[in-house]
Parts: C-alpha cells; sequence; structure tokens
C-alpha cells in the first residue's frame, strides 16, 4: 500500500492534472467566482429526481483526479440542510416530487437550484409520459439549466461557473 | 397459453429459471430460460474459471410460435409464453416462485392483471396519491428500532427508500421500497416510432445504456428477421466490453471507498475516467449513448479508435494489475469485505441472480455464453465463479471479469471486419426477445413490431432479481456495512423502476 502511495505523492494520478487547457481557464475563473461570491466555496447537494442514473455519473466523474471540483472550493455534501446548491437530475416522476419539493425546503437561504441534463431541463425523451410531473422548473424555482444528455463533467463545470456569475 | 402450467411447475421445481414477467392489457407474458446449467452442490471452489463457449449443444433458441428469438447455438434456450387474462386475472406465480412476486405485483400495479392468491398484495411501482403511507412489514419487539432511509440519499446515487429494523447495530430486517423513478417506460414505448424507441430504451438505465440499446436492437431484428452488418455485430461487443470495464472499475473503486479506503477509487476512477475519455473518442459519447440502434450502429469506430483502444488496454491493464495487488494485500480492507452481505448459492439459484451477484454465489450463467450471441462464439473469454457469496467474491468477480473484458477488447480490435456499419431494417410485423449480457448482469428486452413502430415493448434488468437478495444480504450485518453489501451489488433503481 505504502508504495501506491508514494508514487501517486510523486506523480500525479492524472497527468496533466489539467489536461485541457478548456478546463484550466474554467478552473482558475470558477475559483475566483467562488470566492468572490462566497467566501469560501460552495456545498452542492445532489438530488435525483428521476434520472436514468447517466447524469449522477458524470456528476460522479467531478470528483476525480481529472476534474478535481474541490479544488475549486466547490464539494458535494450528504445534506440539503448543508447546501447551498442543489443539482436536480432527471424529469421529476410524480413519486419524487413530494421528496424533492422537501429536499428544497430543508435547504437554508440563500439557495440555488441547477437543473441538470436534458431529462431536468426540458423532461427529455420522458416528456411525453404521463408518470413524470416534468421539468425541475415545473416543481422548484431553477437559477440555472445544464443541457445535455448527459452533460459531460466540463460542461458541468462551466455550468456551476455561470451560476457564480463569474 | 399451452405449457403455462407446466413451465410454472418447472420454475417451481427448480428446472427452469425465471427471466421475466410483464403485461400488456389483457395478456400476461412469461420467459423462462430453459437447460442453464444446474447449481453447482458441490462448488466448483474458490475463483475456478470455466471456459466459454461450452460444447455447442445442437438445438437452437426455441420460442413460442411467431416469435423470433435473437440467440445462439450453445446452451441454454428461451422460452416465451403468453397467457390471456380475459377475466383480467391469472393464478398467481409467485405462490410457488418466490422470484415472480415484485414483477407480478408490477403487473398489477401497471395493467390491473390480478393474480390470484398473490402472496403480498401491496403496490410496488406505483405509489398512488399519497406516496408516504406505505404500509410497511409490521415489527414487534422490545429492543427493536427502525431506521428508515431514503429516497433521497447522501451520496450522489438514484432514488428508493430502506427501512432498517435494527437490534443495536445488528440489521433484523430490511425492507426496500422502490419505484420511485417510474418514468412510464412501457406506455412511452407503445405505439412508438421504432428511432424514438431506441432513444427511450438507452435511457431506461443510463450506466447500461450500450447493454440495454443491443438487447433492444436484438430484439427488434429478431422480430423483423433481420440481421445487422458483421462489423456492426462486432463493433456492439467493442461497446459492451467498454461499457463493463468502465462500470467495474468504478465499482470496484466504490466498494473500497465504502470500507473507508478511499485510496482505491482515487485510483479506479481515473481508470475509468480514461475508459470514458476512450469511448467518446471512439464513438462520440462518453457512456456510448444511441451508438447502438436497431440495424447495426449509428456510428463508425473513429479512425484512430483502434491506435486509442489499444493504448488504453495496455495501460489500464499495467495499472489495473497494481490496483489488485494492492486491494489483496491490505488486511484492514478485507476485514471488511470478507464475510460481509452472505447470498447463499440457494438463493442465487433460486432467483436466477444474474452478473456477478450470481456469480460470486456460484451461479454459472453468462449471456454472453449461454443462450449466447455473436460474436462472442468466436471470442475466447473465461467467466469466473465463486462460491462465498460475499463482498469481497463480488469484488473479485469484477476483478476478473476487467480482465476479461480487457482480453475480448484486443482480440475484437484484431478481427474487426469491414464493412458498412448499418444496414436498413424490412419493415415486417412479428414479436423478438432477446437476452443481452451487461455489466450488472443479464437484461432481457421483448417487442411487438408492426412496420416501423413499436406496438409494445418490456425490457427488464437483471436488478429484479437481485434487489431482493440484498434484502436477505443484509440481515444479520451490522448497519454500518451496509452501504458496502449496497455497492457490491450496485443495483439499478431506474433500469428497476421502469
Amino acid at each position: 500500500m505504502f508504495r501506491t502511495l508514494l508514487s501517486g505523492l510523486r506523480s500525479p494520478l492524472a497527468e496533466p492534472p489539467v489536461a485541457d487547457p478548456e478546463l484550466a481557464a474554467l478552473g482558475a475563473q470558477l475559483d475566483a467566482a467562488a470566492r468572490r461570491r462566497l467566501g469560501r466555496g460552495l456545498s452542492i447537494r445532489a438530488v435525483d429526481a428521476g434520472s436514468c442514473n447517466g447524469c449522477e455519473l458524470e456528476l460522479h466523474a467531478l470528483s476525480n483526479a481529472f476534474y478535481d471540483l474541490e479544488r475549486f472550493g466547490l464539494r458535494f455534501v450528504a445534506s440539503p440542510r448543508h447546501a447551498d446548491v442543489l443539482m436536480v437530475t432527471g424529469p421529476v416522476t410524480w413519486h419524487m416530487r413530494e421528496a424533492l419539493v422537501r429536499t428544497y425546503a430543508a435547504t437554508p437561504d440563500p439557495k440555488w437550484v441547477v437543473a441538470v441534463g436534458d431529462c431536468g431541463v426540458g423532461c427529455g425523451v420522458f416528456a411525453a409520459s404521463p408518470a413524470c410531473v416534468g421539468s425541475v422548473a415545473q416543481v422548484v424555482p431553477v437559477d440555472l439549466t445544464i443541457p445535455g444528455c448527459p452533460p459531460t463533467p466540463a460542461r458541468l463545470l462551466a455550468g456551476l461557473l455561470a451560476l457564480l456569475g463569474g | 397459453m399451452s405449457g403455462w402450467g407446466e413451465t410454472v411447475g418447472r420454475l417451481a421445481g427448480g428446472a427452469a429459471t425465471l427471466l421475466g414477467l410483464w403485461g400488456e392489457p389483457g395478456a400476461v407474458h412469461l420467459a423462462v430460460l430453459e437447460g442453464a446449467p444446474p447449481l453447482p452442490l458441490g462448488g466448483w471452489g474458490e475463483g475456478v474459471a470455466r471456459s466459454a463457449p461450452p460444447s455447442p449443444r445442437p438445438s437452437p433458441a426455441s420460442g413460442r410460435g411467431g416469435v423470433g428469438v435473437a440467440g445462439g447455438a450453445t446452451g441454454a434456450t428461451i422460452r416465451h409464453l403468453i397467457r390471456p387474462c380475459p377475466d383480467g386475472h391469472y393464478p398467481a406465480i409467485s405462490r410457488v416462485h418466490p422470484a415472480a412476486l415484485r414483477l407480478e405485483r408490477t403487473v398489477r400495479d401497471l395493467y390491473g392483471l390480478d393474480p390470484i392468491g398473490l402472496p403480498d398484495t401491496r403496490p410496488w411501482l406505483a405509489h398512488g396519491a399519497h406516496p408516504t403511507a406505505y404500509p410497511f412489514l409490521p415489527v414487534e419487539g422490545a429492543d427493536l428500532h427502525q431506521v428508515p432511509v431514503g429516497p433521497v440519499h447522501a451520496g450522489i446515487i438514484e432514488p428508493g427508500h430502506f427501512r432498517f429494523t435494527c437490534d443495536g447495530e445488528t440489521v433484523v430486517r430490511l425492507e426496500q421500497r422502490l419505484g420511485y423513478a417510474h418514468k412510464g417506460v412501457e406506455a412511452l414505448l407503445a405505439g412508438a416510432d421504432l428511432t424514438v424507441a431506441a432513444r427511450i430504451a438507452g435511457r431506461i438505465c443510463g450506466d447500461s445504456t450500450v447493454a440495454y440499446a443491443l438487447a433492444f436492437a436484438r430484439a427488434t431484428e429478431a422480430a423483423c428477421g433481420a440481421a445487422p452488418p458483421p462489423r456492426a455485430v462486432w463493433l456492439r461487443a467493442l461497446a459492451a466490453e467498454l461499457e463493463r470495464l468502465a462500470n467495474h472499475l468504478g465499482d470496484v473503486g466504490g466498494i473500497c471507498n465504502d470500507a473507508a479506503f478511499a485510496l482505491m477509487l482515487a485510483h479506479c476512477a481515473v481508470l475509468r475516467e480514461q475508459v470514458l475519455r476512450t469511448a467518446s473518442a471512439c464513438f462520440g459519447h462518453r457512456l456510448m449513448m444511441d451508438a447502438v440502434v436497431p440495424g447495426g450502429m449509428a456510428v463508425d469506430l473513429a479512425e484512430d479508435g483502434a491506435a486509442r483502444l489499444g493504448a488504453l488496454v495496455g495501460d489500464v491493464r499495467t495499472r489495473f494489475a497494481r490496483l489488485v495487488a494492492l486491494y489483496d494485500g491490505t488486511a484492514s480492507l478485507q476485514d471488511r469485505t470478507v464475510g460481509t452481505g452472505i447470498v447463499t448459492a440457494d438463493l442465487a439459484a433460486r432467483f436466477g441472480a444474474g452478473g456477478y451477484v450470481g456469480r460470486a454465489s456460484g451461479r454459472d450463467f453468462d449471456a454472453r455464453r449461454s443462450p449466447g450471441y455473436p460474436p462472442y462464439d468466436r471470442l475466447a473469454f473465461d467467466i469466473p465463479t465463486r462460491t462465498e457469496g460475499d463482498v469481497n467474491a463480488r469484488v473479485w468477480i469484477r476483478i476478473e471479469e476487467i480482465k476479461q473484458s480487457l482480453r475480448l477488447v484486443e482480440q475484437i480490435l484484431d478481427r474487426l471486419p469491414s464493412g458498412p456499419v448499418r444496414a436498413a431494417l424490412p419493415e415486417a410485423a412479428g414479436e423478438g426477445i432477446a437476452l443481452v449480457e451487461g455489466f450488472r448482469g443479464d437484461v432481457l428486452a421483448w417487442v411487438r413490431m408492426d412496420g416501423d413502430r413499436v406496438v409494445r415493448a418490456h425490457l427488464r434488468d437483471p436488478s429484479w432479481f437481485q434487489w431482493p437478495l440484498l434484502e436477505a444480504a443484509a440481515e444479520g450485518n451490522i448497519i454500518a456495512d451496509f452501504p458496502l453489501c449496497n455497492k457490491s451489488f450496485n443495483c439499478a433503481y431506474s433500469g428497476h423502476d421502469l
């Protein structure tokens, strides 16, 4: 185990840490914007309101060594009570509507809601379904939308930057 | 419906395995697997791998008259039966075969067909007007307490509710309540244009989008009596193995992270990201959504795809070997995974659990080998099985399957035929059924076509037969080990909730 730990210290896991220049620029802006707006950072709570799990996979990817969300002061938290931002995925199903409303109510002000993915933004391929309420905005007020099926991690980062007004 | 009673009898007796049970207005469908390898009573010992394909059997897949079955020429066969229910009811199969229970509750919820003698008459996927009011099973006992979890979880995961009843730290009973991600998929598929239906099929379960699209495409092709061009067949397998690699890599990291061993997650997440980036460079989408379509592939492999994949395989193989050594050599990690969340071989066989859940508990089944589908009949790969049935065994099955998928990608690149990747489907009316091995287990797809429209379709996720086993696996474990057990199953919510 120690050899693996040491090798990780000597050379970064994902080389180079920020491979793509677009991402580097985004990161720098995001960092500055997060500090200006919030002082320390931004806490995000992910809510799956009926997604196919595609968006969740890409939200997860934000934490890997390539994107390393936490270096920008952004982090995922375990409870809406600790969150500044709700990132909501999926067409909101009738079965998740109540849970989403309660999660929104449990998030302290000031708060922002980001609708993630084509389903969250406009219900995607499930628009005609009687089992879905509709897009996230039809259930809670939405401040920002990040389309994509699913949005790539770089697009998610760009979206968060827009939220911070950077 | 001829043979319905006899088939149900074979299910109850363990001679056949339940593949699916679904409905349509006025009729209930049953699909079973016949001639599957029997349960290894004595077990094969630790980590014994059986080579594929086994000795071929002469009889091809057989189905009901008029149903095209997409399958190979080896091993087990799929049997599909339709029972008309003019009076709106039929005798419940779950009375004699519990694996059918949640499926029968679902058929009742979605199509109003009443299974007579249903042992549990609570709704399953339908939550009704009062989603918070659900009659969980009663609990009695002075020292017991309950812990409700979900549907909004602490991590970035799909919605579901777990109701734990505990005695101190020990879980006495876990009861699941699912259906939160129910999106009315079957209603959307009914009457949909084939192109639209294929897009929906690829979004029933996002992590298995290739497997779902492939199952749907193969069922459609079986219904039309069409075959995709050879290059498409091989490219589909390539995409499917990349999906398996990405998911297994993510799971190995995730399971170790749930045992507070974050180092493994950090390394595995990097490998997973590399697979996704390569997939994006090869097929134009990180998860390869909409790449597999009825009639072939929507995209051909990018020009530099083969070179990129070759480099990826070499890199992942070298780096993953070090991580396997790390897992194998860390006693504190194995202290959490060994002996935790055990699924007995008997339960895995009775529920017909597929994927790593079944194979870690001695069920030697993989749809790529049996019933089998091309091009796997021409590829060399081993199907690992173990008998312990604990979290550790499910980790090792994934580790072995990662190695096998790397082997498969190399073979596919070596022998990839040239030519077109898509052929027009003939407009035909008929039914088709297909079984495809996703990373999680076997995905069943059934479709009824009329011209270029889907009359009705059903896709059954492997999780249907794995979720109930998680309830059994959690029993007697401490509640703090539940995330570990849950991640080692990694069942689908959206895929299950339809």
